[in-house]
């Protein structure tokens, strides 16, 4: 139980008597951090900046795509579970994700996850690495949705943790969006899956830090996809005859949580006979009402439609039961055949006392500020850049994809392993997704840590030839009670809302996930981006000619703060992080858009972690093509150290290849808009080499570091 | 005669748990541009379906083993009477492994050898082209393919094999990537040849754009139906 003594006292002057034990279970679950963001709340509004084509009011983000299309996209976390059970704790973060995009009434189309590790090289790692892909794969391949992408990142922070973010799309017509209106007499309805002793009291296990493992299991829910796939089914016949008034899934706080919250935004009361639910094994009404098992949905209908939805269910075999009714009285009623065992007033229920946290600025950060000194030779620049590029954070992520059903669906046009996935849609409009984010900067400067990941995250789509249309997040830290914690948490937030407000680009949806830690401490800020973009036609990358031109826009700064090039061969994040200069990414970004309307370019790649020799390793390994590149030509501040031009992850920066008939017609764009760029050097060989005042400081053949690009990650596995 | 068939009836069953029986229905009546129908498993399949596809997916959600729970659902009946009548039957991934479990056609599924799942793209070289699926296709041409499944490595005793390769029922063989399967076999069919098993989707590999490489061998395996019934694409 984790209610405080305020918050105890709080209830009983609302509620003028004592809580029965299933209120005192409701509230539990529906007050914890993880349902009722008492921490964060108030400090959201600011983000949620809609514009005109986003639509409100329901468990996932609505954007209109035209042609009477919407797509709809939430993100989730699954962080505690994961790190104990990591097959079924993936699994169940993808069941989760799915039922939020149902909700809306759209069929979910594709899933992303970002997955975050400790160090790759323990067996603990290892183990929970490979148990959490094999969970997704099984999870999301089995319930047809295909997964295109998303992103692996290794760091000690997260020792015998993870963080697995999922984020799933959907796709509807808008006029079958489910409407949420209820009145009083409707029934509810809940669908799928047995209520079992699973879960219980899951959402305060995520409320708290996780430093010991005693005691935990029941709070683990057990996946199912068979069931949810037929769920799925069910309710896209049930939306396309328009059966469903209202739907909620049930998730963290189970039945507690998804009444309350229903009954909330409907402005109803609803009458619960828990008696009537279809349970897995004798439960208390306490048990019933805060289990998480998973694959159940909670659906307000009309009494008329009663006959047709049970026919549905019946043709699919998925059970149901009537669990109670709609009401006019704002209370959450919850009764068996004897008594009634909880009555509450459902503002009470969904808004708990938010709690004013304290922050301050961490003692760490004055000391990172300062590089490390370090000692660098160009005859060791072969050897780093070797290293660097097959380093498990650069290195391709196959092993991973290559486990997961990206197919499925006939959509993905573009797929996964590039800087977006691209989805084809139903009115022939391309979809492009991305996901970010950078946690080394993040630590170094939450600010400007996580307007890097929204400016990397854009720039992932604008290479692949889209429009920036919505955003969603999730906000990942340790404990938001210590005030170092909840510092960082804010300046993240301020970064979001500042990006979000510079560039029009709407907040669709996002989740703020805290208590972090194990035994090992707190993981590093770790704010996680996902960027949605639309087009007419993708743009295909893989198009570099022999003789093609380099070209870089956007100039290269002292900025090695938190790079993979420290991390990896001095092993330290101390340093400047990157900034981000709205005016020149804006700036960029237009002009890239336009370069690629016109078809000016073969082929391209913004920078980011890496850096420049990371980027460009990158468009010379997909094409299977060498480089010839002149070093002293890059854009950059003045007197920089060559490796420092080649590994800092400076922001804003794209490279691209161009055939030579194409090349005055770009320089004269660039030029005409002001946009620091250079030609760098020409694809012409098999080997790609960089050269500094006429000599060859770094020479490798592209076939050679292609193998081990694509093999790192399968060699640690075995 | 052959006029008045304006359009086939393609007949792509639904289990609980298909994943690909839409995909399926976008590639027939899309992109070869005839017509389909969905058959949900409860029931039997009408006697006048010209051709029936099982997609891919996982039915029953794999559970005991790939494709054995969906073997004894009605509408296998009704395929297995087709099966007799000569109607080419097409099963697909999951599909292949419901006719496998249904014993229409000879051989198993092993689990992968790297006991994971596995989804990329491969060719596959067409070693008969005289099932009702491959006649658009020519002898040992070579077809871009994606691969999508966790249990897809064929196997059979030897002595079947050698009578399947006497009796020409190696319909698909992996150019190189085999993951192990037998004779690097990709897809089989029947004594009679309409009954045809294939652990690659050619749905997927149908369409341009999802394609990477080339997607007309791929269709052709679906245009060789349109053939089979003297109907022009």
């Amino acid at each position: 139980m984790t209610l405080t003594k305020n918050e105890l006292s709080y209830i009983i002057n609302r509620i003028h008597r004592d809580m029965t034990s299933t209120e005192s279970h409701i509230l539990n679950a529906e007050w914890s951090e993880h349902c009722s963001y008492k921490s964060s709340k108030q400090h959201l509004k600011p983000l949620q900046t809609y514009n005109l084509t986003s639509i409100v009011g329901h468990d996932s983000g609505i954007i209109e795509v035209g042609d009477g299309y919407v797509i709809t996209a939430h993100i989730e976390s699954h962080n505690h579970p994961s790190s104990i059970e990591p097959f079924g704790g993936a699994s169940t973060g993808i069941g989760g994700v799915v039922r939020d995009i149902l909700s809306s009434g759209t069929r979910p189309i594709a899933l992303l996850d970002g997955l975050r590790f400790g160090n790759v090289e323990n067996a603990n790692t290892k183990w929970i690495f490979k148990n959490v892909v094999s969970g997704i794969s099984h999870y999301g391949n089995c319930i047809g949705v295909p997964t295109i992408g998303g992103e692996l990142e290794f760091d000690e922070c997260y020792n015998d943790y993870a963080l697995v973010d999922v984020m799933c799309i959907g796709l509807g017509k808008k006029k079958s969006l489910i409407k949420n209106r209820a009145k009083s007499g409707d029934l509810v309805i809940l669908l799928g899956n047995f209520t079992g002793m699973d879960g219980i009291g899951g959402s305060q296990f995520a409320s708290d830090s996780l430093r010991s493992q005693d005691d935990t299991t029941s709070a683990i829910q057990i996946p199912n996809p068979f069931i949810k796939k037929l769920i799925i089914e069910v309710i896209m016949e049930l939306v396309n005859h328009n059966y469903i008034k209202a739907m909620k899934d049930l998730g963290g706080g189970g039945l507690s949580c998804a009444i309350s919250e229903i009954a909330e935004s409907l402005s109803i009361g609803i009458t619960v006979d828990v008696d009537k639910i279809h349970t897995k094994q004798k439960m208390t009404p306490e048990e019933i009402m805060t289990s998480e098992s998973q694959e159940r949905m909670l659906l307000i209908i009309d009494k008329k439609k009663l006959q047709k939805i049970h026919q549905i269910c019946k043709k699919f075999d998925l059970l149901y039961s009537i669990i109670g009714h709609v009401t006019w009285e704002k209370k959450i009623i919850v009764a068996n055949k004897y008594h009634v065992v909880a009555n509450l007033p459902i503002d009470l229920v969904v808004h708990p006392p938010l709690i004013d946290r304290e922050s301050s600025i961490p003692r760490y950060i004055m000391k990172l500020k300062k590089e490390k000194k370090y000692s660098f030779s160009y005859s060791d620049l072969t050897k780093i850049f070797a290293k660097l590029i097959v380093s498990p954070n650069l290195a391709n992520k196959n092993w991973v994809y290559n486990q997961y059903d990206y197919e499925v669906g006939l959509r993905t046009v573009v797929k996964p392993g590039y800087d977006a996935a691209v989805l084809k849609l139903d009115n022939k409009k391309y979809l492009s997704v991305s996901m970010d984010g950078n946690p080394k900067h993040c630590y170094l400067d939450p600010y400007y840590g996580t307007l890097g990941c929204f400016d990397e995250a854009c720039r992932n789509i604008i290479c692949s030839g889209s429009k920036l249309i919505g955003m969603v997040n999730h906000l990942q830290f340790g404990n938001p009670e210590n005030k170092e914690i909840f510092w960082s948490f804010l300046k993240s937030l301020y970064g979001l809302i500042d990006y979000s407000k510079n560039f029009h680009i709407p907040c669709i949806g996002g989740k703020v996930s805290f208590y972090n830690e194990t035994a090992h401490g707190q993981i590093k800020p770790s704010p996680v981006i996902s960027m949605i973009g639309i087009s007419d036609h993708p743009f295909n990358t893989l198009q570099i000619q022999n003789n093609d031109n380099l070209v870089i826009i956007g100039e290269t700064k002292d900025e090695l703060g938190g790079s993979e090039y420290f991390y990896q061969i001095f092993d330290s994040y101390a340093g400047k992080c990157p900034q981000v200069d709205f005016k020149a990414s804006k700036l960029h970004m237009m002009v890239v858009t336009k370069l690629l309307k016109n078809s000016l370019v073969n082929s391209i790649t913004d920078c980011s972690k890496g850096g420049i020799a990371m980027a460009i390793s990158k468009l010379c390994m997909l094409n299977k093509i060498g480089c010839i590149v002149n070093v002293d030509q890059i854009p950059s501040t003045l007197k920089l150290q060559i490796d420092k031009i080649l590994f800092s992850e400076s922001h804003s920066r794209y490279i691209m290849a161009v055939p030579d008939n194409k090349l005055t017609k770009i320089i004269s764009i660039l030029r005409s808009n002001n946009v620091i760029f250079n030609l760098i050097g020409k694809f012409n060989t098999d080997k790609l080499i960089f050269k500094h005042s006429n000599n060859e400081i770094i020479k490798i053949n592209i076939h050679t570091l292609y193998k081990k690009w694509m093999s790192t990650i399968n060699e640690l596995m075995i | 005669m052959v006029l008045f068939i304006l359009c086939m009836n393609v007949g792509i069953t639904v289990f609980p748990g298909s994943n690909c029986d839409r995909d399926i229905k976008r590639v027939v009546d899309q992109t070869l541009k005839t017509c389909s129908r969905f058959y949900w498993h409860k029931k039997n399949l009408p006697s006048n379906v010209d051709v029936v596809i099982i997609p891919g997916g996982f039915s029953y959600g794999d559970y005991l083993r790939p494709g054995i729970i969906a073997s004894h659902s009605p509408i296998i009946k009704s395929i297995k009477k087709l099966a007799k009548k000569k109607t080419p039957i097409l099963g697909i991934c999951n599909g292949f492994q419901i006719l496998l479990e249904s014993n229409l056609l000879p051989g198993t599924l092993l689990k992968n050898t790297t006991l994971s799942f596995v989804c990329k793209w491969t060719n596959i070289i067409v070693h008969n082209v005289n099932t009702p699926f491959t006649n658009q296709l020519k002898l040992y041409q070579k077809i871009p393919i994606s691969i999508a499944n966790g249990e897809g490595r064929y196997y059979v005793d030897s002595e079947t094999l050698t009578s399947m390769k006497k009796n020409d029922q190696i319909v698909f063989k992996y150019e190189n990537d085999s993951n192990n399967s037998i004779y690097n076999i990709a897809g089989v069919c029947n004594e009679d040849m309409n009954v045809v098993g294939m652990m690659p989707h050619p749905e997927r590999a149908a369409e341009y754009e999802i394609n990477p490489i080339d997607n007309k061998p791929s269709l052709s395996i679906f245009a060789s139906i349109l053939n089979q019934f003297n109907i022009e694409n």
